[in-house]
């Protein structure tokens, strides 16, 4: 067997796992403060990848680049907040004491009222995102040989899987540097020093951004939610709806907070897909493709979401190279979903979900 | 005063026990049978069969078999357009491979889709709720791919998309709208009555003991097993048949591509609108859904002419999405809850008490 070229496929997946994390984290957010889970993050994250698209474009050149992001970025954060608190008004409101059931309905209906309304305005063409990270791959050894301290350079020694985590921190000072430009010139210099020996583990740069922009939305978040009042009432929300009205934390807020929370990770991750897939209807189905990082991570759990999508990632993209082609290949679909059952059978509430009690 | 039970009295078991013991129930049905079975054949054109009410029966039987695992059984599935295309490929296996006529391998269709119906089923008694709607997909994903990937099932079709051999029945080729509409309508009819009768026998009641609290339903000494799986076996059944009919009658070709997830989604929809655990809601949620994009075509034609196909696609997902969130919020038990007040109301109308 060849270990470089697993390594490769596993890096790869584990990479492409992050951005289906990304996905993942909405649902989590949603279904940790309301039990409802969100059938239209997908929806969200076209709906905010379309918003952001067509500002940029219909600033054209008017502006200069960086600033047109920014503004953009604001325009649609407050696009977002506006669709959550339409969405706790409209619907979620009606439907205090319904069953979980109807209301996870209500978002099928909420999914396909925003798939409408973004193409509807904004159009049904396929829009081409840059955010400045190029997809340009770069040799992982090499880069952390040169770049990192010693210490961290030994950990490349160590598991194949060690070294993603390692790249992604190493990528995480790059990416604090908040313009996308500062970026492209940190990666250049990188690129450009004296050549270590070339490993042949290439790593595209946009999935290290990415990996790294999941981390700082994960830590972000579970600090936001351990650490700040309202994360203490989104907790108190999603352990009893009724005990936390009684003890007056208002719930119409605590939702529309979470919705908005929830547009804020839609955007980051369309910026993130669409820049990949360019923006488009296909960007509402990358839905598919978290519903079983949700799964193996539990609803309700952030670092599982990731975990998750690392599980997903890696197992998909092994299975795709290794199995695949002795049962006649694409079978990416589909395996996803059944590692998700085989998982859900030795744990029906996922690997880190909360346990399931009943009481009759 | 018109729908009234008053003097109406249940002097026997059968009586009692009767499928519509009320006498204006009997007449209505009688009436929308004979609508049905004779009026429509005479006055529809070509056009109302073959684009309109074909397609609604076929959708109807697939709510109705989406209706018993989800609204009866409380088993929420997002894999019925996957077991569809298990019935239509079967059929399709069925009538090439063994040259049966279309009345012996339409129910067999239904019985291996069943039988399918019954191993993606298995996970169901291990996961509830929102995890067995992923493993649900699971099955719709890999039944998609099995379909489009193994050649075997499209009889080595270079295209993948076949067309549907032709149904015979005693000599005569069923091609025709009108044919093809009341071969339909037949089956359509039988499998409503069977689902009719189902749901209001021990096993019905079993499945909706399970989904108000599956728990407590095995501890009054409900068998989960049987139970469950029943389910599913009964819902996959139709789903096959509502397949099988969908790629014969209704599309004339069998192709994975027809049963997509949409589909799936549409199906769900139907149940949901109609009225989940009502059969009559399946018939009510599968005419809405069938209806509501010609309505919004020809209402969109009579506002502002021509409208771009996109505009009108998107119009149709906005409207579409805010009718199932009002629909949720005004009646969560759907058309069929509606129909319902109404014969309330008609029982006392015209007087006020």
């Amino acid at each position: 067997m060849d270990w470089l070229f697993f390594t490769k496929v596993l890096i790869g997946g584990l990479l492409s796992g992050v951005m289906y994390s990304l996905v993942a984290l909405g649902y989590v957010l949603i279904f940790k403060a309301s039990g409802v889970f969100n059938f239209a993050q997908g929806a969200l994250v076209l709906f905010a990848a379309l918003t952001f698209v067509s500002i940029v474009e219909g600033f054209g050149s008017k502006a200069p680049g960086d600033l047109v992001f920014w503004i953009a970025m604001v325009l649609t954060l407050v696009a977002m907040v506006a669709v959550a608190i339409g969405t706790e008004r409209f619907v979620l409101r009606p439907l205090v004491n319904q069953p979980l059931i109807v209301l996870f309905m209500a978002t099928l209906g909420l999914n396909n009222f925003l798939e409408g309304a973004a193409q509807g305005i904004w159009g049904n063409d396929v829009h081409r995102l840059e955010i400045g990270i190029s997809e340009r791959p770069i040799d992982v050894l090499a880069a952390l040989g040169l770049s990192a301290t010693p210490s961290r350079a030994a950990s490349t020694s160590g598991p194949p899987a060690a070294s993603a985590p390692t790249a992604a921190t190493a990528a995480a000072p790059a990416e604090e540097g908040t313009s996308p430009d500062d970026e492209e010139i940190k990666i250049e210099v990188v690129e450009t020093g004296p050549v270590v020996a070339q490993s042949g583990l290439l790593v595209s740069q946009f999935d290290l951004f990415a990996a790294a922009t999941a981390g700082l939305l994960v830590t972000s978040l579970a600090l936001f939610f351990n650490y700040t009042r309202i994360g203490r009432a989104l907790r108190a929300v999603a352990d009893d709806h009724q005990a936390a009205l009684s003890v007056g934390i208002p719930l119409q807020h605590v939702w529309a907070i979470v919705w908005a929370a929830a547009g804020l990770v839609a955007l980051v991750a369309g910026l993130l897909w669409g820049s990949r897939l360019g923006v488009q209807f296909s960007l509402s189905l990358v839905v598919l493709k978290a519903l079983p990082v949700l799964i193996v991570g539990g609803f309700t759990s952030i670092a599982g979401a990731i975990v998750g999508g690392l599980v997903i990632g890696a197992t998909e993209k092994l299975a795709e190279v290794y199995v695949g082609p002795l049962i006649g290949g694409a079978i990416e679909n589909w395996f996803p979903y059944a590692v998700a059952t085989l998982f859900l059978l030795y744990r029906p509430q996922g690997l880190f979900g909360e346990k399931i009690i009943e009481r009759v | 005063m018109l729908y009234r039970e008053a003097g109406q009295y249940k002097s026997t078991y059968r009586g009692d026990q009767a499928i519509f013991p009320i006498a204006q129930d009997r007449f209505g049905l009688f009436v929308l049978l004979a609508v049905a079975f004779v009026a429509v054949p005479l006055v529809a054109n070509e056009y109302w069969l073959r684009s309109i009410l074909v397609p609604f029966l076929v959708y109807s039987l697939a709510a109705l078999g989406l209706n018993i695992l989800t609204g009866y059984a409380g088993q929420v599935s997002l894999g019925s357009a996957g077991f569809m295309a298990v019935g239509a490929f079967a059929a399709y296996n069925l009538a090439i491979r063994l040259d049966l006529p279309f009345y012996v391998y339409l129910p067999l269709a239904g019985l291996i889709t069943a039988a399918v119906g019954i191993v993606f089923g298995l996970p169901s008694l291990r996961i509830k709720g929102f995890y067995l709607v992923v493993t649900t997909l699971a099955a719709h994903f890999f039944i998609e791919w099995i379909f489009t990937k193994v050649p075997w099932f499209t009889n080595y079709t270079p295209s993948g998309v076949i067309s549907a051999p032709t149904m015979v029945l005693a000599g005569i080729v069923l091609d025709s709208p009108m044919e093809r509409y009341l071969v339909t309508l037949v089956i359509v009819a039988l499998l409503t009555l069977a689902a009719k009768n189902m749901v209001r026998s021990a096993i019905g009641r079993a499945w909706m003991a399970v989904r108000d609290m599956d728990v407590a339903a095995e501890i009054i000494g409900i068998p989960m097993l049987k139970t469950k799986l029943l389910a599913f076996a009964i819902s996959s059944f139709y789903l096959g048949i509502a397949g099988a009919l969908w790629a014969f009658v209704y599309l004339g070709a069998v192709d994975a591509q027809a049963f997509d997830l949409a589909r799936a989604f549409q199906i769900l929809f139907m149940i949901i609108i109609g009225g989940l655990g009502s059969i009559l809601g399946s018939f009510l949620g599968a005419g809405f859904i069938v209806l509501l994009p010609i309505a919004i075509t020809n209402l969109a034609a009579l506002f502002g002419g021509a409208i771009h196909a996109n505009t009108l696609a998107n119009l149709e997902h906005v409207v579409f999405g805010s009718l199932i969130v009002i629909f949720l919020i005004v009646e969560p038990y759907g058309l069929a809850r509606l129909w319902q007040i109404g014969k309330e109301k008609l029982r006392l109308w015209p007087f006020p008490h």
